[in-house]
């Protein structure tokens, strides 16, 4: 009855730095419209496992594949440079923990927002502006903010901005990491209710690292625990946050503070 | 005569900068790196352009240097007078007898023809180090052509100034290819580097990098549907010699505000001159020059 | 309906309490019953029995360690007691409505828009899922002023209504209960009955835990007591 292709499919996807252990022998299928979260606690692998599916490091062995627009399954450290570089201002967005990272804050926010379409060959100043304004109405920032740089925008707008500037291309993979990350809880609750109607509506499907469990209930489907910079557990994200079965897993729920 | 070997560089220095040279007319607008040379004047006195003079210099070739389009500026004057010390080859203030022109920020009015050679002083290549400060990342953005970002430095001109604000150092493609800044010559010189039957050379000595134009190359000025490219235009004509279509320089003739504008080209203004053409400021009346210009001559 | 809506066969499962030393709660063992369309069967027993967790187990929630739980409807057998978490999800989405015993409050989302996004999943169009979304919360008593607000300053009975109202919103072939009429008065229980009767003469399987008396005589079929799969051994 699922006979679809995954959209990302990765296999024992394993990174070393030199002995030390980055991740290891990590395996899992993503489809379209779902949301993976990748939880532990620092140390557990699951940034290096964020940085390596969004080839920003090279794998030491195993094999993440991407299924294109064309339907074809490529493996992403097959593909020449200039290939991959547009799939990753395309087809994938990456939302950094620190907007900073992944903002121009010398450019304005419209040109944040317009530069990816820029970069894929529009040349009407008019139809990028609207469109940029148009995403920008979306994330809720205001559009008379439009001309002004994210340097003079909070936290939670230059997040909303980041968002934004890598949704405008429509991708159909997001990697998130600690997108809520510094946020102060009433922004953070916003930013995940725009996420999540986002993500909703696009038909998105996301890998997020967090280390915040709430944060993973309230958007992912699916989660997988990482200690060690192995998976621990894994499974759909009510299931292992309620029935956890791994020691460590178990620790790691009950150690969340109740409000 | 001087001790000096012929046009100061010694000539295995002259073969690295050739070889650089021919790299960068081999591969239009792209920026070939090169060994650049201590010279006798500081960086930001055209090290880079003068390296590239000394380099393709011949005894026969006569040699005009302009600053701005003048050739009676200091730095002009200086360059000029440093390869007729370490040359000895005849130089000139007239574009049309020139083989070899060195120039800092103009292109000069005179069509160019074929056999003669363009030698810009560049300070900064790279055209868009202002956005993206890693040399690493804009080396990979020239290699994979990914320009996206240069649209967004006129995209920001457009959102602050409601048009395109550089007016100098503009954006072109080169050959259909590679994005180059043309040194900070004002966008008015632009389209003359299109299709020029000179060859144009380019050297920033401080970043060490050559590029070149080859003659009847395509420079394009990067710009957008809506927002197409403009050449500056000028009110009113030269005031000295009546040119129209001519880049024009403010200068500023007493300390209550009076101004006139004249030719940026001193030689091209002399030959017009020459020739019988005259400004508002050389008899012709002012009413009758209001008039022309209300006629659009 | 010939084939049960849903099938438990020798289902078995325990905790492990890696915690405290690894000790086992045992929560069911052999655990087999079947629901029927049009049906409402309830699970009867003492606290701690693991009524809730047998539901819990249904609804792909808590794993299970041994045996089967298969689910029939709209053509389809499936055990997701064995399923891939898309299978699982997708169930969820068009085939198992579930009210638990506590809504699970998000924040920033209203009380309205919990209720009409459950609608909309079946694929109803925005206007028609918010009518029927204030059409239920209104049947349920809960106050119009409270519609555009999200749920989390509510009073616990006014959260469980909500979470009634998301849960019977959609229409689901298989519906499971947990407590729906706890913290509930008289007359809002009366409409919880009411609803449930509706879904059973719709062909609904309904299964569902209620403690109290007079709710579970009016809406139960048949009562399976699961103290019958507790483990033999401690």
């Amino acid at each position: 009855m699922v006979a679809e292709t995954p959209l990302l499919s990765v296999a024992g996807l394993t990174r070393y730095y030199g002995a030390r252990v980055g991740c290891e022998n990590v395996g899992f299928d993503l489809y379209e419209g779902e949301v993976l979260a990748v939880v532990g606690e620092s140390g557990s692998g699951k940034s290096t496992l964020l940085s390596v599916l969004s080839t920003q490091l090279e794998p030491t062995g195993g094999s993440v594949q991407y299924r294109m627009r064309d339907g074809k399954m490529r493996d992403v450290f097959a593909l020449g440079e200039a290939e991959r570089r547009l799939l990753l201002r395309t087809d994938w967005g990456f939302v950094h923990q620190d907007a900073s990272h992944g903002l121009r804050m010398s450019v304005s926010a419209g040109g944040n927002v317009g530069e990816r379409l820029m970069a894929v060959g529009w040349r009407h100043y008019g139809n990028i502006r609207t469109e940029a304004g148009d995403w920008l109405k979306r994330v809720e920032i205001a559009l008379d903010r439009m001309d002004d740089k994210p340097r003079q925008f909070s936290g939670g707008m230059r997040q909303r901005l980041q968002i934004a500037r890598n949704l405008v291309t429509r991708p159909r993979l997001v990697f998130m990491d600690e997108p809520t990350g510094g946020l102060d809880v009433s922004v953070q609750a916003r930013l995940l209710d725009l996420i999540r109607g986002l993500v909703a509506d696009l038909g998105l499907a996301v890998v997020i690292v967090t280390h915040d469990l709430a944060v993973a209930r309230l958007l992912s489907h699916r989660i997988m625990v990482m200690k060690g910079g192995t998976v621990i557990e894994t499974g759909l994200t009510d299931q292992v946050l309620d029935d956890p079965r791994e020691p460590y897993t178990q620790l790691l729920v009950s150690s969340v503070l109740q409000v | 005569m001087s001790t000096y070997n012929f046009a100061y560089l010694d000539e295995q220095t002259k073969r690295m900068i050739r070889r650089a040279i021919l790299k960068a007319i081999s591969i239009p607008g792209y920026q070939v790196p090169f060994a650049s040379r201590e010279m006798p004047m500081p960086y930001g006195w055209g090290t880079g352009g003068v390296q590239v003079t000394a380099a393709i210099l011949g005894k026969q070739d006569v040699l005009k240097v302009i600053d701005q389009g003048a050739d009676d500026t200091t730095n002009a004057v200086s360059i000029r007078k440093f390869f007729e010390k370490t040359a000895g080859v005849e130089t000139t203030t007239h574009t049309a007898e020139a083989t070899v022109i060195q120039t800092r920020h103009r292109i000069p009015e005179a069509a160019l023809s074929e056999g003669q050679i363009l030698v810009f002083q560049v300070p900064i290549p790279e055209p868009m180090r202002f956005l993206e400060p890693r040399e690493t990342e804009t080396r990979r953005m020239h290699a994979l052509e990914e320009y996206g970002l240069m649209h967004v430095k006129l995209y920001e001109d457009i959102a602050r100034h409601g048009h395109i604000a550089t007016t100098y150092a503009y954006p072109v493609k080169v050959d259909g290819r590679y994005v180059m800044d043309p040194s900070p010559t004002p966008k008015f010189d632009n389209p003359r580097m299109d299709n020029c039957p000179a060859l144009q050379l380019f050297g920033a000595g401080r970043e060490k990098r050559i590029y070149a134009v080859p003659p009847y190359t395509s420079v394009k000025s990067l710009d957008f549907e809506d927002h197409p490219f403009e050449r500056t235009r000028f009110s009113r004509p030269c005031a000295l010699c009546a040119a129209e279509e001519v880049y024009l320089d403010e200068v500023v003739t007493d300390d209550r505000g009076g101004r006139m504008f004249v030719c940026s080209d001193t030689d091209n203004c002399e030959n017009r001159r020459a020739a019988g053409h005259r400004g508002e400021l050389l008899g012709e009346t002012l009413v009758k020059q209001a008039r022309d210009v209300r006629n659009g001559r | 309906m010939n084939s049960p809506a849903i099938s438990v066969s020798g289902v078995a499962k325990q905790f492990v309490m890696h915690l405290q030393g690894g000790k086992t709660l045992n929560v069911v063992d052999n655990a087999s019953f079947a629901v029927h369309g049009g049906e409402c069967v309830v699970l009867g027993g003492p606290s701690g029995a693991g009524k809730s967790s047998i539901l819990k187990m249904i609804y792909g929630n808590y794993r299970v360690d041994a045996g089967s739980i298969t689910l029939a409807a709209h053509g389809h057998c499936t055990d997701i007691a064995s399923a891939l978490p898309r299978e699982v999800l997708r169930l969820r989405q068009h085939t198992i409505g579930y009210v638990s015993q506590f809504l699970r409050v998000i924040p920033r989302i209203s009380a309205l828009d919990i209720v009409a996004e459950a609608r909309r999943a079946d694929g109803a169009e925005d206007e028609v899922a918010r009518q029927d979304a204030k059409s239920l919360l209104a049947r349920l008593n809960v106050p119009e002023r409270l519609w555009g607000l999200a749920p989390a300053t509510f009073s616990g009975g006014e959260q469980q209504r909500v979470n009634i109202a998301r849960g019977f919103a959609a229409s689901r072939p298989i519906l499971l209960l947990d407590e729906p009429t706890a913290s509930l008065d008289a007359r809002n229980r009366a409409v919880v009955v009411e609803l449930i009767r509706e879904r059973k003469a719709e062909g609904v399987a309904i299964l569902g835990i209620f403690h109290d008396e007079d709710v579970r005589d009016a809406v139960a079929d048949r009562i399976v007591d699961v103290t019958t799969f507790a483990a033999q051994a401690a």
